[in-house]
């Protein structure tokens, strides 16, 4: 029953942290928690789905079809996020620290919700059709009872969106002032991190070079499979020993995210200013 | 566009006629067989393994840094290396008090 828990729990870690990570970049924006549910429902669907047709995906491609189904979907993030970290950079910051529910905030606010949406779709999407394929196999090699699976696997989905809410509410103790520098930090992280899965997943179905695997190994320090390595992964794409390829992609998508951040800002920078400041 | 296209191609046509080096793993009733797998070091490996169970099971490795599903009854390619010489171990995530096993480059 625990070795249950203690799977189920690994595979909703992730996306429990990038639910936490989202539900706090958009606090402000009304009728959020509308999307997140929205997003998580259709992830969830999205994961029996998945795990269903799991053989065929799996075959396509001369048997590398789930590395590119893996990589398309972590791009489609990787591109939802960039588009949500540049739009906040122009709007958010009045939209987070104001919280006006004025008829544009409200549309300006759905667009960047339905951009998220997405993203938190695929992340229960990911996670979710790995455990239901875990559940399924446990069910049917009989080795557990239905009561023991059962609870094995709500204890597991219990302990990730504690972990989830954790990190949530511990966001949102940070100060104003600095809220939105963090949480754009964050999704700014996790976007390059997606990237560097993806890369990996390429690399695993050989669509691209490795360029020196590992490029460092700091896995005696912080091994991947510790508790804060796993959070660190799932949060900002830690990952102790990287391929060369991986470094690329996390460097590129953090710097054209940044950099799309920075011009957006300095080009607002003007109309910004007509905004009277609240104290 | 053109341009990213033909690399894109020539990637997959790369995949599908490099000469690699083939390994095959057996997965049967949770174990994997062999469950030491030897390869040379420094050169690209073409893992495929075989699942004969009727249950999914997770090849997953962290020194490897590398993870798969590979559904009931059927097979999966990984792509691994090139490896520095060592033993780099795995598990089956679905069945860990079982499926265990490493690869050794030499």
């Amino acid at each position: 029953m625990f070795g249950t828990a203690l799977i189920v729990f690994r595979e909703i870690l992730e996306a429990a942290l990038i639910i936490g990570v989202i539900a706090a970049a958009t606090k402000g924006v009304p009728a959020r928690g509308r999307w997140l549910v929205a997003g998580t429902l259709l992830g969830l669907a999205g994961s029996a789905l998945v795990a269903a047709s799991m053989e065929g995906i799996a075959q396509f491609a001369d048997g590398i079809g789930q590395e590119l189904f893996n990589a398309a979907i972590l791009g489609v993030a990787v591109l939802m996020l960039a588009w949500h970290s540049i739009w906040m950079a122009g709007h958010g910051r009045t939209l987070a620290v104001e919280a006006r529910t004025i008829g544009s905030a409200i549309r300006d606010g759905q667009r960047t919700l339905s951009v998220l949406l997405v993203v938190v779709a695929i992340a229960v999407l990911r996670e979710g059709a790995e455990t239901v394929l875990f559940l399924y196999g446990v069910a049917l090699s009989g080795s557990s009872s239905l009561v023991e699976m059962v609870t094995g696997g709500a204890l597991g989905i219990a302990g990730g969106v504690v972990v989830g809410v954790t990190l949530y509410l511990g966001l949102l103790r940070i100060p104003v002032r600095l809220f939105f520098a963090v949480t754009s930090a964050l999704v700014l992280l996790l976007a390059a991190g997606m990237a560097a899965q993806a890369a990996r997943f390429l690399v695993q179905a050989d669509v691209l070079p490795s360029l020196r695997s590992p490029l460092w190994d700091v896995s005696s320090v912080l091994p991947n499979e510790s508790a804060v390595g796993a959070v660190l992964h799932g949060l900002i794409g830690y990952d102790a020993h990287p391929a060369g390829i991986q470094v690329v992609f996390y460097a590129v998508v953090a710097i054209a995210i940044a950099g799309g951040m920075r011009w957006v800002n300095s080009h607002n920078a003007s109309s910004k200013n007509e905004i009277p400041h609240s104290p | 566009m053109q341009k990213f296209i033909t690399a894109f191609l020539l990637a997959f046509s790369f995949t599908a006629f490099a000469a690699d080096i083939e390994v095959t793993l057996v997965i049967e009733n949770h174990r994997f067989q062999p469950e030491t797998v030897n390869v040379p070091a420094g050169q690209k490996i073409k893992l495929v393994i075989v699942n004969r169970d009727a249950t999914p099971e997770e090849f997953e490795s962290h020194t490897l840094n590398r993870e798969k599903v590979i559904p009931a009854k059927s097979t999966a390619t990984i792509y691994i290396g090139p490896l520095a010489a060592g033993s780099y171990p795995f598990i089956g995530e679905f069945n860990q008090k079982t499926a265990t096993g490493s690869i050794v480059a030499k």
